[in-house]
């Protein structure tokens, strides 16, 4: 019954969203439904975008518990760039705040790939990140994407580090994408492991497809009262 | 130029009376009431953009036309008429002189009275779409330009500051807003324009004008209040909620929007900034190039009109704008010859120094972007009670912050792009050995790369903009160079329908 009830709070949250934004009525109801985002690892880009608008317009009313809570959550959504779009709608003397600053730098890590140095500040701001359930999985899936767009073969140090796994939990991680993800094991010259990540268009170029040669459908009818 | 305000007849060497209405003023409101009354769009464009333009030349360069009180008793008093006119004056106020604080609360009255109006349905013109556009186009700029005012607060008088807050509701941003959506939703303009790809509606064939003797006023202030939204909330800075707005219209053809030159170039311009906000580069570069090129061809067609400085204004920060993107992804390959041409004749020395990503390279990113941004608002209400300062360039600090900083991000991969051009191959301690970092640094270089250079679109598809990539094996760099893709489809498509058009006036030609 309460899982119900929650189900209609956020399904009128995300209607409000829709049809009446510049509300600002809708704020607590918007600010409840961060809280649920973070509490049933969702996501709603829109929902919190509008919510920044709503402080950008009272400005007395903003809350910075919520607005880390919506910038981590972006932070997960990474490779988009919903951690900038938040930004642009974040005053500058807020995002002068410590609490934000350390988000901020952590986000510059993340956009120039200095997975090292990222997980180190992770460490130092642990309660800041362990409040939003997810957070870990979702930066690891975020540099197995950077390293899929870069990497035919990677090596085995430069993924431990992008994941920050070392031994045993690294083993497993492989374990597990090589049963569900397509990976595969080599060695390489004597030395350490080599990744296999799975082809895509990114790292395996042959396999583009000249997707911008093709013709919508739409175009194409436009030519039919021309043939017919 | 002096404030006028209808209150005080002093000032300037004519004495401004409110209440004479010259001759040749009677005659224009009683012919354009006639016109809207028979309908005859045709007409009222001629009296809108013609006679109204050559009688402001003539006797209202520097003051005020007469009040819409004065000239009622000519057009039988008529609320809607009164309403429009009243529109045109405080936009000739805009255009010409300086508003009065007082005026530009009066306008704001003036535009929640006449969307009032149109919302309940009981408008039955149809207007030119020159004037409907230029309605939203004008009351969005009211409220920029008001909350430009009002964030000036250092040196305004008692009295103005008493005015800010009595009216605290003018120009109130959750008003402008919702008017807008209003006017999307009332209009049902999302459902007409879902219909017509289906082949149920004549909107864009039509150009939204009604032939069966309704009124297209509903429909096209709709129509234009999504470029309206699209242009507020890149003020605000949510590029995506913007964008969100304008996914009805297909830009990727022609339709209504490119109809009225203005709100062609408006929604391109915002279309464009949007997308450079949000890394969209091979997008933002398409759409500049195909708007620089129209106005290349096109533009000497508007020389007469009162559009033409604003045309020529956003030509040059959109150039600007180009620029900037194309010094963050080049791709030359999106850009035609002749915008090419002129792009290299303004920029080429600043698009050089941009792709040395040096400290000198910010500034002149700095000033670029500063010149082809919109002009970013802070939406809140002021605070009158404090020391008053002026907070009008906040929002554009910020915005210009980001950018700067994602500029900054970017600055890794100046050197990795020329050396990508020079080899196919070459290993991961050779080309960090030549760009003097370690290799641990270099792989996060090339990693950054990737990342920067792929964008995420609407539906979280990945997309590249790069025009040189690569792959890594283990320790080694394959490079790939972007094959040029040779749009055949498009271009067979468009040849048929010319060919087509071409033989279609052939067979009307008749010899004597």
């Amino acid at each position: 019954m309460a899982k119900e009830a929650q189900q209609q709070v956020s399904y009128t949250v995300e209607e409000l969203v829709a049809v009446n934004p510049y509300n600002p009525d809708i704020l607590a109801d918007l600010e409840n439904y961060v809280n649920e985002q973070v509490s049933s690892q969702k996501y709603s880009l829109d929902a919190n975008l509008c919510l920044l608008r709503l402080y950008q317009c009272e400005p007395e009313r903003m809350s910075p518990p919520i607005v880390a809570r919506i910038l981590i959550k972006a932070l997960m959504a990474m490779p988009a760039q919903d951690f900038s779009l938040c930004l642009f709608l974040i005053p500058e003397q807020v995002q002068s705040e410590e609490q934000f600053k350390t988000l901020i730098v952590l986000s510059h890590y993340l956009e120039t790939a200095r997975f090292r140095l990222f997980w180190d500040e992770v460490a130092k701001n642990r309660s800041l990140l362990e409040s939003v359930p997810g957070f870990q999985q979702a930066i690891e899936a975020y540099a197995v994407h950077v390293l899929s767009l870069t990497y035919q073969k990677v090596p085995r140090a430069v993924l431990a580090e992008a994941i920050n796994k070392e031994g045993l939990a690294l083993d497993q991680f492989l374990e597990y994408h090589v049963a569900n993800s397509g990976w595969a094991i080599e060695k390489s010259q004597g030395r350490s492991q080599l990744i296999v990540l799975p082809p895509n268009e990114f790292n395996h170029p042959e396999l583009k497809k000249n997707a911008s040669d093709s013709v919508s459908y739409e175009h194409v009818t436009r030519i039919f009262p021309v043939l017919s | 130029m002096a404030a006028y305000d209808a209150d005080s007849s002093a000032g300037g060497d004519l004495a401004y009376d409110p209440n004479f209405v010259p001759d040749s003023v009677k005659t224009f409101v009683v012919h354009l009431y006639r016109q809207i009354r028979d309908k005859n769009v045709y007409e009222i464009h001629q009296m809108y953009e013609g006679s109204f333009n050559r009688l402001t030349d003539r006797m209202f360069r520097e003051s005020p036309w007469p009040t819409a009180e004065a000239v009622a008793p000519y057009v039988d008093g008529d609320h809607v008429f009164c309403l429009l006119y009243r529109e045109m004056w405080f936009r000739h106020v805009y255009a010409r002189l300086t508003p009065t604080p007082k005026q530009r609360v009066e306008s704001w009255d003036n535009y929640c009275s006449l969307f009032g109006v149109v919302l309940h349905g009981v408008v039955n013109m149809q207007l030119p779409n020159q004037w409907l556009w230029d309605m939203v186009d004008e009351f969005v700029y009211q409220f920029q330009s008001y909350c430009q005012y009002r964030a000036k607060l250092k040196n305004k008088t008692e009295e103005e500051l008493q005015l800010l807050r009595n009216f605290d509701q003018a120009w109130n941003v959750y008003g402008v807003l919702n008017y807008l959506q209003a006017l999307v939703e009332k209009s049902n303009i999302i459902q007409i324009l879902e219909r017509e790809k289906e082949g149920l509606e004549q909107f864009t064939v039509d150009n939204g004008y009604d032939y069966q003797g309704g009124s297209n006023v509903l429909k096209m202030l709709g129509y234009y209040s999504m470029i309206g939204l699209l242009r507020v909330h890149c003020l605000l800075g949510d590029y995506r909620t913007g964008l969100k707005y304008m996914a009805p219209i297909d830009l990727s053809q022609q339709g209504v929007y490119t109809n009225v030159i203005g709100s062609h170039i408006s929604t391109i311009y915002h279309y464009g900034f949007a997308n450079l906000m949000l890394r969209r580069y091979g997008d933002a570069i398409r759409e500049f190039n195909k708007m620089l090129l129209y106005i290349l061809k096109y533009k000497q067609y508007h020389q007469k009109s009162p559009q033409y400085d604003q045309i020529l204004k956003k030509n040059e920060q959109m150039y600007a704008l180009l620029a900037v993107c194309l010094s963050l992804c080049p791709q030359q390959k999106l850009v035609d010859e002749n915008v090419s041409t002129q792009l290299k004749e303004k920029y080429n020395d600043k698009m050089t120094k941009m792709q040395r990503y040096d400290d000198e390279a910010s500034t002149v990113y700095d000033e670029l972007f500063s010149y082809g941004c919109p002009k970013f608002i802070t939406p809140s209400a002021p605070v009158l009670d404090e020391p008053l300062t002026n907070y009008n360039q906040e929002a554009y600090r910020l915005q210009l912050k980001m950018f700067l900083f994602e500029v900054k991000q970017q600055q890794l991969l100046a050197g990795i792009r020329s050396f990508l051009k020079i080899y196919s191959t070459i290993t991961v301690t050779k080309l960090a050995q030549f760009m003097d970092v370690d290799e641990a640094t270099l792989r996060t270089i090339l990693m950054t790369y990737k990342h920067k250079m792929h964008s995420t679109d609407n539906d979280g598809k990945i997309v590249s903009n790069a025009d040189i990539d690569f792959y890594v094996d283990d320790d080694t760099v394959h490079v790939v160079e972007a094959k040029p893709t040779k749009r055949f489809g498009d271009y067979f498509l468009r040849q048929i329908l010319k060919f087509e058009e071409m033989i279609s006036e052939l067979e009307k030609v008749q010899l004597d």
